[in-house]
């Protein structure tokens, strides 16, 4: 048959199942219907809602804006699927091609689109981790329990790891009235995305809003009374903090377990994929069949020397989903390449934070507008002559800018004036990103080599 | 009635801010924060955000009429 026949046939009567029913599954499953896809398309997805929206759950939910339960995503159109939610997908037949659930059912498939995302990394120390009062919070779920013992007022919150989310927390926290400490292994909050010469403000920031921010610790235990409600928490340089409500927001672990020993080349940095994200097997052999999209996947970037980057970003699920999703249906020679530019926001504290590209790969940074003493500027990263990302705090309207730029590989400094240059903008200063082999709480985007089999591990959470 | 904005493309405009208050509310100097499910006795005001949003940050369900249904602000969408 030809391939265009193939094609057809498959937009007509195909299989397509989706595993991992949120962001990327929803809007990669929304685009197959928009081309064409007339067959049968399975939604399968271990929590048992449908799919909503994760940012609002540390902002407007912690902030009593909004209910955890009202932040289900608008459709973009009706995607006429067979829901399988509450089971998770347990395990892959690549030569079957045949979905496995964890209720003994099997789905076959035509095409497989992989959209299973990260899930928060748990406190260490099971026992510990397992004590009233200590949270995560990626779900709807962990949001309902953390609204709900912020709603208790708590004598004071702690928050170990001061990345996006973390401080985020903080902040609700913070807006909430309470007392709030934040523990952070590395010299200030966001370093690990952001670099130091812009932690240095979020460090700031938190201060001054009344956070008790401690840097350059670590909790090392946390304690409960006998009632097993956590009560105090002890940190690496002796401290002790008193504490009813814990918030570990030590970063994620991409949900690639189900795929163990499939020959799919998945592991603990998530699912490596072509720029086209079709998935790669173990071997480094792209398969036909299986697509990767969202916070799960790892995909080669252009404007990135084709490294691999995983990307935890609202911005990149939805555009990679389209493209899974339209290459899905396509020739070779129409797919398209996922060539977007790394995009992310944050608010907490009041600013509205932005960012373009990949800071973290910066080695210099700088202030090109406005004034850091004043929480509003404009910061450009540079790494080997060229721009290679920015952020934005309170100046969110220069960022497409900065983002045209990135695309076009701009000279790093700019050679050109830019409005409201202050003398902290005569020259790039280091950026001060903290060695990426020690382990944090994680940047949200990892840089992972050429390898596409590579399945090394880059965070080993200690054990006990 | 669910939305959700594309906070990467909103330019902190507050536009939205002033047509439907309730549902759209800045957050410092250019941050925004949105109630994503808004009461459908806000349609109207919604309608009007969507449309005046100079990106076309806002997403409402059923508002653009894609779900096939045609929806009562449609015109109002169209009109940008
Ligand atoms: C609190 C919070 C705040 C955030 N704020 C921002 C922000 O301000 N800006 C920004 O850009 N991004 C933000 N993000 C990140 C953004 O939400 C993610 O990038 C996005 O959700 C990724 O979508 P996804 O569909 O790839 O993965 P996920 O949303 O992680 O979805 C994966 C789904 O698959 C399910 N699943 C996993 N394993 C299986 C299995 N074996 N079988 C079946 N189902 C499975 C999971 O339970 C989950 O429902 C935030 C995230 C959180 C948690
Ligand atoms: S009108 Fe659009 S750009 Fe302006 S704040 Fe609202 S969503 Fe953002």
């Amino acid at each position: 048959m030809s391939s265009d026949k193939y094609l057809d046939q498959l937009k007509r009567e195909g299989r397509i199942v989706v595993v991992g029913a949120s962001l990327a599954g929803l809007r990669g499953a929304e685009t197959l219907r928009a081309e064409g896809f007339t067959g049968s398309l399975t939604m399968i997805g271990d929590e048992p809602y449908e799919p909503y929206d994760r940012p609002p759950l540390s902002k407007q939910v912690l902030l009593g804006r909004a209910t955890a339960d009202h932040t289900a995503l608008p459709r973009r159109r009706a995607i006429d699927a067979e829901w399988r939610l509450g089971v998770a997908a347990a395990g892959l037949d690549m030569a079957a091609r045949r979905v496995r659930l964890a209720d003994g059912d099997e789905v076959e498939y035509d095409r497989l689109l992989i959209a299973t995302g990260v899930r928060a990394r748990p406190w260490p120390q099971e026992d510990e981790a397992e004590l009233d009062g200590v949270f995560v919070l990626r779900t709807r779920d962990d949001a309902v329990a953390l609204e709900r013992a912020l709603a208790q007022s708590p004598r004071r919150v702690l928050v170990i790891g001061a990345g996006f989310t973390g401080s985020e927390i903080a902040s609700a926290c913070r807006e909430r009235g309470l007392s709030v400490t934040v523990a952070e292994r590395g010299a200030a909050p966001l370093v690990g995305a952001l670099g130091g010469v812009v932690g240095e403000v979020a460090a700031k920031m938190q201060r001054e809003a009344g956070v008790d921010l401690r840097t350059g610790v670590m909790v090392t235990a946390l304690e409960g009374d006998s009632s097993g409600h956590v009560r105090s928490a002890r940190l690496s340089d002796g401290s002790s903090v008193e504490t009813d409500v814990v918030i570990v927001s030590l970063g994620a672990t991409r949900n690639t377990e189900w795929l163990l020993g499939s020959g799919l080349g998945a592991g603990p940095r998530g699912i490596a994929c072509d720029a086209g994200c079709r998935a790669f097997d173990v071997r480094g052999i792209v398969t036909d069949d299986i697509y990767v999209a969202g916070d799960v996947a790892r995909s080669p970037h252009a404007l990135f020397g084709y490294q691999f980057l995983s990307l935890e970003h609202w911005g990149n699920a939805v555009a990679q989903a389209e493209t899974a999703a339209h290459n899905m249906l396509s020739e070779s020679v129409d797919r398209r390449p996922h060539m977007w530019v790394p995009a992310f926001w944050s608010s907490q504290f009041g600013v509205n934070i932005k960012s373009v590209g990949v800071p973290s790969m910066g080695t210099e940074i700088l202030i090109a507008q406005g004034s850091r003493e004043e929480r509003r500027f404009t910061g450009v990263y540079g790494y080997q002559g060229r721009v290679i990302g920015a952020v934005t705090f309170d100046q969110t309207r220069w960022l497409p800018f900065y983002e045209q730029l990135i695309e076009t590989t701009a000279p790093f400094p700019p050679p050109f004036p830019t409005v409201d240059r202050r003398p902290e903008g005569n020259r790039p200063l280091p950026a001060d990103f903290p060695d990426p082999s020690v382990p944090s709480h994680g940047p949200t985007v990892t840089l992972s080599g050429y390898s596409p089999a590579d399945r090394r591990m880059t965070f080993t959470p200690a054990r006990h | 009635m669910r939305l959700v904005v594309d906070l990467n493309r909103c330019q902190g405009y507050a536009q939205c801010a002033f047509l439907a208050p309730d549902v759209f509310a800045m957050h410092g100097e250019e941050a925004l924060l949105y109630d994503p499910q808004a009461d459908d006795s806000r349609r109207d005001e919604i309608a009007r955000a969507v449309a005046a949003c100079p990106v076309q940050a806002i997403f409402a369900e059923g508002l653009d009429g894609t779900d096939g249904t045609p929806a009562p602000a449609q015109e109002a969408t169209r009109e940008q």
